[in-house]
């Protein structure tokens, strides 16, 4: 049995009173996989703001290789835990490379020279090797994220958070995305993932968890959820996505 | 044309130079002092607390609202009557316009530094940086580049403004320009239209690089 890299005790978010996430309690093995699904406002992209504390949870524990996050240095707990986003976030005044290296350079104080080598060969991975001192907004939103995907992984994070990362792409970029997603899947990195790519997470997850109304509604393996659903919302929502049974006039 | 001549006459060049000089420095000066308390200012207005932030507001408003003529006799006439305290010229001069240029440019450092998407922080806050690398390397350089253009744009109205120090007994180029044309009222009667031409471009010729090199700045980072 793998090692349990995160754990999460009874996790409670309330914004302005209005319960976010109700007891959440789910833990996250070295190596495994967990697409996060549910409705928007289901409170999946709050889940993990609060993991690596954008978000200030208001109950529960969370725990990173057995040790308590919060309270003390949210840093150091930020360093070990990636995060790319919707939004395109590079920052948009400094080249590829500069985006690459500021974290391993500053918060990590590795040598210039080691970081660029490194960041060279990692961006050559995800087909941008020509790209090093393009600035972010010569890139195509695909490729934005792919350099986001990489600054996170610079950081030699024991896991990462990806929040529907290609939700602000147009179609025919989600793909060169999803694909670096599922090489670093391959290569046995730690993930948790909130998408509306139903196809993709079905194809990536070890483990599907379905929130609806703030509550893990359903949580099982990616088969089972998507073709065998066990709750009555869980095959609602899913149903949202299928066309079959609609026809124009 | 031959009323030109009167700019070489006797050492009219060298004092119409010496009023540039004068009106640089006051600018300079102002420009300086403004700069430096505007950062400051600018990060007291992004506070949330509402006493700073009305109080802000207020110095804002009034230097906004207030011609600058006016705020410069308050300053030179009024602390004279009033408190019996004889400013020189320069010093309300500096003083008024530091008032007006820390006002303006601490609203300009408030816009650049909250016209900055909150995702920028959080994502370099995500990638592990300390506050202080994320004020350095993400969020002060973006800020700068929305600054500096607006900046330099504060800094030749404010050279431009100087112009009014003549109303309060200060020779500055304006003035010392008026004050050749009136020597020369008779000898020269079409000097005005010369000399004024040559403020002008003196004017010009002071503000055209700050303006080209906001524009340029503008470009780059845009």
């Amino acid at each position: 049995m793998e090692k349990t890299v995160l754990e999460i005790r009874n996790l409670t978010k309330r914004f302005d009173g209005a319960g976010v996430l109700n007891d959440i309690s789910f833990s996250v093995r070295e190596g495994e996989v967990i697409v996060i699904v549910g409705a928007s406002g289901c409170g999946k992209s709050t889940l993990l703001r609060c993991i690596n504390r954008l978000e200030q949870p208001d109950g529960g524990e969370i725990l990173l290789d057995g040790k308590p996050v919060g309270g003390g240095d949210m840093v150091a707990v930020r360093r070990q835990i990636g995060m790319v986003f919707q939004s395109y976030d590079l920052f948009p005044h400094m080249d590829v490379l500069g985006n690459l290296s500021l974290g391993p350079v500053q918060a990590l104080k590795r040598p210039k020279a080691e970081v660029e080598a490194e960041a060279k060969a990692a961006l050559a991975r995800v087909g941008l090797a020509d790209k090093l001192h393009a600035l972010p907004r010569q890139l195509s939103g695909g490729q934005k994220q792919r350099v986001a995907l990489v600054r996170a992984l610079l950081m030699h994070p024991r896991m990462l958070l990806l929040d529907e990362i290609t939700a602000a792409l147009d179609p025919e970029m989600v793909r060169e995305v999803l694909n670096v997603v599922l090489d670093l899947a391959r290569d046995g990195m730690t993930m948790l993932i909130v998408t509306h790519e139903m196809r993709f997470a079905e194809a990536v997850a070890d483990r599907v968890i379905f929130l609806d109304g703030g509550h893990i509604a359903e949580e099982g393996a990616p088969d089972q959820f998507f073709h065998h659903p066990q709750t009555e919302r869980a095959r609602q929502f899913l149903n949202t996505f299928e066309f079959d049974s609609i026809k124009k006039s | 044309m031959q009323d030109l001549a009167v700019l070489f006459k006797g050492n009219n060049f060298q004092r119409l130079m010496g009023g540039l000089g004068v009106t640089l420095e006051l600018s300079l000066i102002s420009v300086a002092l403004s700069v430096v308390l505007g950062l400051a200012v600018g990060v007291l207005m992004t506070l949330k607390n509402p006493v700073i932030h009305a109080l802000m507001r207020l110095w804002l408003e009034t230097v906004r609202i207030v011609p600058q003529l006016v705020l410069l006799f308050l300053v030179y006439f009024g602390l004279a009557k009033t408190f019996n305290l004889q400013l020189s010229g320069e010093a309300a001069a500096v003083i008024v316009f530091t008032f007006w240029g820390a006002g303006e440019m601490g609203d300009l450092v408030r816009g650049a530094i909250t016209s900055i998407p909150a995702h920028q922080r959080e994502s370099a806050a995500a990638l592990g940086l300390t506050k202080a690398q994320s004020w350095r390397y993400v969020l002060l350089p973006q800020a700068a580049r929305r600054l500096i253009p607006q900046a330099i744009n504060l800094a030749t109205r404010m050279i431009k403004t100087t112009s009014l120090v003549m109303l309060i007994g200060v020779v500055e180029v304006l003035k010392v320009g008026s004050q050749i044309i009136d020597a020369a009222r008779y000898d020269a009667p079409q000097a005005a239209v010369w000399i004024y031409a040559v403020v002008f471009f003196l004017y010009f010729f002071a503000c055209w690089p700050i303006s080209l090199a906001a524009g340029w700045l503008e470009k780059k980072w845009s």
